[in-house]
């Protein structure tokens, strides 16, 4: 639902000051530790952060695009990590069953999603589809009531936590790409599910990825998300929305480091003076400030596009492809301006620069995102 | 028991006040307003009884312009039930809100009045006692710890100068908060979605009859002054000999 303008104000309010004061105070120690404490994680869900997407009548928020995304940013102004406990459950966690669920499958899980009493993955990376994702191998066979599945997924987001799986799996061997693709509701407690230990990583510590394969899992038929054939139907929507959602932080990841290299410019003097007052400084300020504020437009524009109901498939990809350039260049020249500062681990800079790599890859590569939006291009002629 | 727990909007802690050219006051212009800090801690504590069963309603006032509703939003989504705004763009010096807080309690009839010690724009530290005095209420200001005795009585924790002094105070009572009395929550999303259907009232000075005329007169706000940096010294000699003819301090 889309809100008022102060009810907009006192929930982003909310959310920024959270943000201040008890996430940015530990990015230190989740880095070093590389956990988010559990007390952290309850005050999250406290806040209702992990029902942002999920309608009002299961208990979530059910915020407007608009709304998830001015969210994301001010989750974005902090360590992504804090962003990722959530991440899953308002994005490519949820949003199939949102989107495509059934009447029973909606009240059997969005409740305990929105109110994080239960933790989501999205399975659709494999070994052998990554941007080809069309190509996934895991199989899922029918036999009665049940289909069995039966493959390897990776790089799989809080797969660790997660009690519910939303995995892509061919339904139909003989048809190659996407259309036999079919996407199931696999519950974590169900015999022959493997999650293998988290892999070691640029950044992002806190937040972690797995290896999970699927032997013989016996799935109810009942769990499937769509008809048969329509896994990636669902994939493809759901990334629709997480990509605007991670144009967002990128957005709020680009601010944040803004006004970092602001105040360092003005406190550090050489030669006599803040290197704030060195042109060359300021260059590198407004080229920062200049594209994080074209990131904002577009993505909040697609956003308002999307809420009004238009499809924004090649504007969420431009937003996601933009931000997250535009971050990684942001955060170059903020190593750069605090020189030395910047590449030692104190500052936190540096932390950050290897924090915001990954959104330049997942949710699809820049190169995935190109190829999208130069298509849908072509498609509208212009 | 009802409690009852004024709110008011003032200037936010984070901001960096600026003073009017012409002195007469501080800028506002575009400035975030947010509630005074020791009203939220005044609110957690109104809810956080009626978590526990004991107050049975919480209710929030405000004195002040149409967007002091705002304030009271807050208040509601942290768990207060309704609210009233006494709406004036007038500047509204503690006696005369400790006069429109009295009528309100007569209407309101609380058992049980919670405020901030002190609004952090003004600093008068003085409508809780002016009301407990308009009332003949007992009063206990400065609480950090508010304990209840049934709904005839509480004992309240306050801070001192020399440490911490403990009193009971019959109910109906009077108390104001102090910094540590607790640490407020943030209000969760889903409540302050919620908030929005909660009940505000919106009444006028003049409803109840309180004359607001400002009996004070502001000559002048400056800044303080801008702090000295400070200088090294090079021996314990000249530390004693500077602090003894500069500073004026031995
Ligand atoms: C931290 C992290 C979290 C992740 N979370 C999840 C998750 O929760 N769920 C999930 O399913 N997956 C997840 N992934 C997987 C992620 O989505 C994939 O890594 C990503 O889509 C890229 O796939 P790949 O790694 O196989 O790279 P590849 O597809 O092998 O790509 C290698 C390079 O080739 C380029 N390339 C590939 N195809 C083309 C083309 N057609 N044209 C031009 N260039 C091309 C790519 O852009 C890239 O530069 C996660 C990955 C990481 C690292």
């Amino acid at each position: 639902m889309a809100f008022d303008a102060e009810t907009r104000e006192q929930l982003i309010d909310t959310v920024r000051r959270f943000v201040a004061e008890r996430l940015r105070p530990l990015e230190a120690q989740v880095a070093e530790q590389d956990r988010v404490p559990d007390e952290i994680v309850r005050e999250m869900a406290d806040l209702g952060l992990f029902g942002l997407s999920i309608p009002e009548a299961f208990g979530g928020l059910g915020l407007a695009m608009e709304d998830e995304c001015l969210v994301a940013i001010e989750l974005g102004r902090t360590s992504p990590a804090f962003r990722s406990v959530i991440g899953t459950n308002v994005g490519i966690g949820s949003q199939g069953l949102v989107m495509f669920g059934t009447p029973e499958q909606k009240a059997k899980w969005l409740p305990k999603i929105a109110s994080g009493e239960i933790v989501t993955s999205f399975a659709l990376t494999e070994p052998e589809a990554g941007s080809d994702s069309a190509a996934v191998q895991t199989r899922a066979r029918r036999e009665g009531d049940v289909y069995v599945l039966d493959g390897a997924k990776r790089y799989i987001t809080n797969a660790g936590k997660a009690q519910l799986f939303t995995v892509m799996a061919r339904t139909d061997p003989d048809r190659k790409g996407a259309g036999g693709v079919s996407a199931f509701l696999v519950p974590r407690d169900l015999p022959g599910i493997t999650v293998g230990k988290p892999e070691k990583k640029m950044g992002q510590q806190g937040a972690h990825i797995h290896d999970v394969s699927f032997d013989g899992v016996r799935v109810p038929a009942a769990n499937r998300l769509g008809e048969e054939g329509e896994g990636f139907k669902v994939a493809m929507q759901v990334l629709d929305r997480g990509r605007l959602h991670i144009g967002a932080v990128c957005v709020g990841v680009a601010e944040r480091l803004i006004a970092d290299c602001v105040a360092y410019a003005n406190e550090r003097k050489q030669f006599g003076q803040p290197i704030a007052q060195f042109q060359l400084i300021q260059g590198m300020l407004a080229d920062s400030k200049t594209e994080a504020l074209a990131a904002r437009a577009l993505v909040l524009e697609t956003a308002r596009k999307r809420d009004a109901g238009e499809s924004v498939t090649l504007e969420a990809s431009a937003s996601k492809y933009f931000a997250s350039e535009m971050v990684g260049r942001v955060a170059d020249r903020a190593v750069q301006i605090f020189g030395g500062a910047g590449y030692v681990a104190d500052y936190g800079i540096e932390r950050l620069y290897r924090d915001v790599r990954i959104f330049r890859i997942y949710e699809g590569t820049s190169q995935i995102q190109q190829v999208v939006i130069a298509r849908e291009t072509l498609k509208r002629g212009g | 028991m009802k409690v009852l727990v004024p709110v008011k909007r003032v200037i936010d802690y984070n901001v960096k006040v600026r003073v009017k050219p012409d002195q007469s006051g501080v800028d506002l212009a575009n400035v975030k307003m947010s509630m005074n800090p020791f009203d939220e801690i005044a609110t957690e504590e109104a809810v956080r009884m009626k978590e526990k069963g004991a107050a049975t309603e919480v209710v929030v006032v405000s004195i002040g312009p149409q967007p002091a509703q705002e304030t009271i939003r807050t208040a509601l989504a942290m768990g207060a039930d309704r609210g009233l705004l006494i709406q004036t763009d007038q500047t509204v010096e503690p006696l005369a809100v400790a006069k429109l807080l009295k009528a309100v309690v007569e209407q309101e009839q609380p058992g049980l009045v919670i405020m901030g010690k002190q609004a952090i724009d003004d600093d008068n530290n003085a409508t809780g006692q002016m009301l407990a005095a308009l009332l003949d209420w007992p009063q206990a200001t400065f609480a950090s710890k508010i304990e209840l005795n049934g709904a005839s009585a509480a004992n309240v924790t306050r801070e001192v100068d020399g440490g911490l002094q403990t009193l009971e105070v019959q109910l109906p009572a009077i108390v104001t908060a102090d910094l540590r009395l607790n640490e407020p929550r943030y209000a969760s999303l889903p409540n302050i979605m919620k908030a929005k259907k909660k009940p505000i009232d919106v009444k006028s000075p003049g409803d109840f009859g309180v004359d607001i005329t400002p009996r004070l007169k502001v000559s002048k706000v400056t800044e303080p002054p801008k702090r000295q940096g400070g200088v090294k010294v090079e021996s314990v000699a000249d530390l004693v000999m500077r602090l003894k003819n500069e500073a004026g301090v031995l």
